[in-house]
């Protein structure tokens, strides 16, 4: 259990519940504004980015990510606006063909980018690798201590703990406002609230958790993450603290069980492998949100 | 080499798949347009992604009782009831609770996804490894395509069309004017249930051409693009159904002179340059027709301003104006105008006096909503008004 599980198992572990519940806090407001596809959009729309600053920077650095990774989320704005004005088409639509043709592009991209070092490839993009970011300088409990083994850590830790600080203290920050906007966005308005600015930074966080998140759970399953904590803990609850509270709660539990179950589930059966950490995460926490729409106390609509 | 592929010269089984991939780019593109009416194309989304579990359990099944887990038709069997399955978790949690439909989809659609790929390493882990191409079902994969596979594919994909194809004025009906289609004793419930299955349809025959996490864009992109084209439904439905049709067959055919790269995203791009086309090109909503107009409105609000700007004697400081008018002969190059320049900044001032006479009086408010600066009153009026009004306002200025 020592020197084994520190470093395979804790990094990828850590990060997992980072992961879950920097995607789950903002996925509370985007569920209650109508917008939880917003985390889908992202994240399909950040791909070619990603992988264009993937070939053009040679490695998966985070400033390079992130910069792809806007100049693409821009450049999809500017195409969504376009759309709509000159063929006076609904945003949906709108935003459906730019997602799907960026898509499309990046994995074309990604199979065109011959890279050797096999760090990004097309399944690396779809479900991500949570359990290949290990930390290979830990020699157990002791290296936590050790700051020449901590520089070790793989960079998406300290990377996704920094985008999850970042989102706890905007929510913090900014919880009135934000509770007030994602009820009654009028009354928000008539208080003096730039609703706009707060929903574009409400926006932009859930972009930074999905890109930061890219590495580990990829492109599609970051969507789990955003819906089915925040939508599970809607059903269990009338209260909107309680609501994010048990949002987190709820991610974490299903980042925990979904790792410990992929990386030990096989073997409790006999077999001796491990299978995909970030699809099992998606499927407790969707498991999760089924026991909540089945007996949840307050899923139904009050009407 | 692309000629060829396009001239079915890459063999029968390419063929197969180019008239597969082309009737349903046709069936996607028409059960599109009806999404798009109803605004329901992201539930397709679900849908694709939620076969993914569907096929990996067919595959685990097959094997496990002895049979080849590769099997098409089987794969596709597995991806009906799990779509099946999916599309019912999407409406229980957008009608029984209070979750909104969208994130109803978003749930499904990624919980799913994550479970199938669950499923997909397990598949791995016992060893089957990467032959079991059952990653081809993720972007579409058309490489070395079984005989059998590509005469599947292409039968579905005819009688799907098919289908949408008999269903159309139901659908029509449903998608614009449920309220209507109930009162003349059809069923909108029905229509609706019609289109879901050939959404469903379609998703799974595209498993193998476009992939499930793409099949979406062959669902919304052609309706998008038909609509800059026509503002009639019939029309955008055949158009859209035939840029569908296009964006599936020349997709195939470039694929497989590319058997490397995935066909989905080829297909899909395929279908973004018809967009592209439809968005640059086309009549009306066209961006080049939206430019040529706005040139000619600029051109025809200078060309007036600056004839009634002559005909009033006043001196012309704008550029595009002034040499709008020295083009068309009004004026010199000095400013001065020439006599037929005269003459028809006298005719601008009449209408222009005119214009304000009509609008002062309320009984020609109907035509006073016409002004605009720029419209003739005699293409309102007809004879006796002009004469009519022309009898209150007097003889022009400098006749008399």
């Amino acid at each position: 259990m020592g020197f084994e599980f520190v470093s395979l198992s804790l990094p990828p572990l850590v990060i997992g519940v980072c992961v879950a519940i920097a995607c789950a806090v903002p996925g509370n407001f985007l569920l209650l504004r109508r917008q939880a596809l917003i985390g889908d959009a992202i994240s399909h729309v950040v791909l070619p980015g990603i992988v264009l600053a993937f070939v053009v920077a040679g490695s998966l650095s985070s400033v390079a990510m992130m910069i792809g990774a806007a100049v693409a989320a821009v450049f999809s704005m500017v195409a969504i606006e376009l759309i709509r004005r000159f063929g006076r088409i609904e945003p949906g639509a709108a935003m459906g063909v730019v997602f799907t043709t960026m898509f499309a592009a990046g994995v074309l991209l990604l199979e065109q980018s011959d890279t050797d070092g096999v760090h990004l490839d097309v399944e690396h993009a779809l479900f991500g690798n949570l359990e290949g970011l290990i930390w290979f300088d830990a020699l157990g409990w002791a290296s936590l201590l050790d700051p020449v083994a901590l520089a070790g850590l793989p960079v998406e830790l300290p990377r996704m703990f920094a985008v999850l600080v970042i989102i706890v203290v905007f929510t913090v920050v900014y919880w009135r406002p934000l509770a007030v906007m994602s009820f009654d966005e009028g009354f928000a308005q008539a208080l003096g609230l730039r609703t706009q600015a707060l929903g574009m930074m409400l926006v932009i966080l859930s972009a930074l958790a999905a890109v930061a998140a890219f590495d580990a759970v990829g492109s599609i399953i970051v969507i789990a993450m955003f819906i089915c904590p925040p939508a599970a803990a809607r059903l269990l609850t009338n209260q909107l603290g309680r609501q994010v509270w048990l949002s987190a709660l709820l991610a974490a539990i299903s980042a925990i069980i979904g790792y410990v179950l992929a990386g030990y589930g096989l073997g409790w059966l006999g077999y001796g492998a491990s299978v995909s950490a970030a699809g099992m995460i998606a499927t407790v926490s969707g498991v999760i949100l089924a026991i909540a729409a089945v007996c949840g106390p307050h899923r139904r609509r009050v009407s | 080499m692309l000629l060829d592929a396009l001239l079915f010269q890459l063999g029968y089984n390419a063929a197969l798949v180019m008239i597969g991939a082309g009737l349903l780019g046709l069936a996607a593109g028409m059960a599109g347009t009806f999404l798009f009416l109803r605004k329901r194309a992201l539930v397709s989304d679900a849908i694709s992604h939620a076969t993914l579990p569907g096929i990996a359990v067919a595959f685990i099944v097959m094997e496990a009782f002895g049979g080849d887990g590769r099997s098409l038709a089987g794969l596709l069997i597995g991806a009906i009831c799990a779509s099946a399955l999916g599309l019912a978790a999407v409406t229980y949690l957008g009608n029984r609770t209070r979750l909104s439909e969208d994130a109803a989809i978003g749930a499904v659609l990624s919980v799913f996804f994550g479970f199938g790929i669950v499923l997909l390493t397990v598949i791995q882990a016992f060893g089957y490894g990467r032959q079991s191409g059952l990653e081809g079902f993720l972007l579409g994969s058309t490489a070395g395509m079984l005989r059998s596979d590509a005469t599947l594919i292409a039968v579905s994909a005819a009688l799907t069309c098919a289908i949408v194809l008999l269903m159309r004025r139901p659908l029509t009906v449903a998608a614009f004017d449920p309220g209507f289609a109930r009162v003349s004793g059809q069923r909108p419930d029905w229509a609706e249930a019609v289109l879901m299955a050939v959404v469903l349809a379609v998703t799974v025959v595209g498993l193998k051409v476009v992939g499930l996490i793409l099949i979406v864009a062959l669902l919304i992109i052609p309706p998008v693009a038909a609509r800059f084209w026509s503002d009639q439904s019939t029309h955008v439905l055949w158009i859209s159904s035939i840029i569908g049709g296009l964006a599936g067959y020349f997709g195939a055919a470039l694929s497989a002179i590319a058997p490397d790269l995935p066909t989905g995203p080829i297909i899909v791009l395929c279908a973004f340059g018809l967009f592209l086309v439809s968005f640059l090109f086309a009549p009306e909503r066209g961006v080049l027709a939206s430019v040529l107009r706005h040139f000619r409105f600029r051109r025809d609000v200078h060309m007036r301003q600056g004839l009634l700007a002559l005909a009033q004697g006043h001196p012309i400081f704008e550029d595009l104006t002034l040499k709008l008018l020295i083009r068309a002969g009004f004026a010199s190059a000095d400013g001065v105008p020439t006599d037929t320049g005269r003459a028809r900044a006298a005719k601008a001032l009449r209408d222009e006096a005119r214009w304000r006479e009509v609008r002062g009086d309320p009984a020609f408010e109907r035509a006073a909503a016409r002004y605009d600066g720029l419209t003739d009153l005699s293409d309102v009026l007809t004879e006796d008004q002009l004469r009519e009004v022309d009898a209150r306002i007097g003889p022009p200025v400098g006749a008399a």
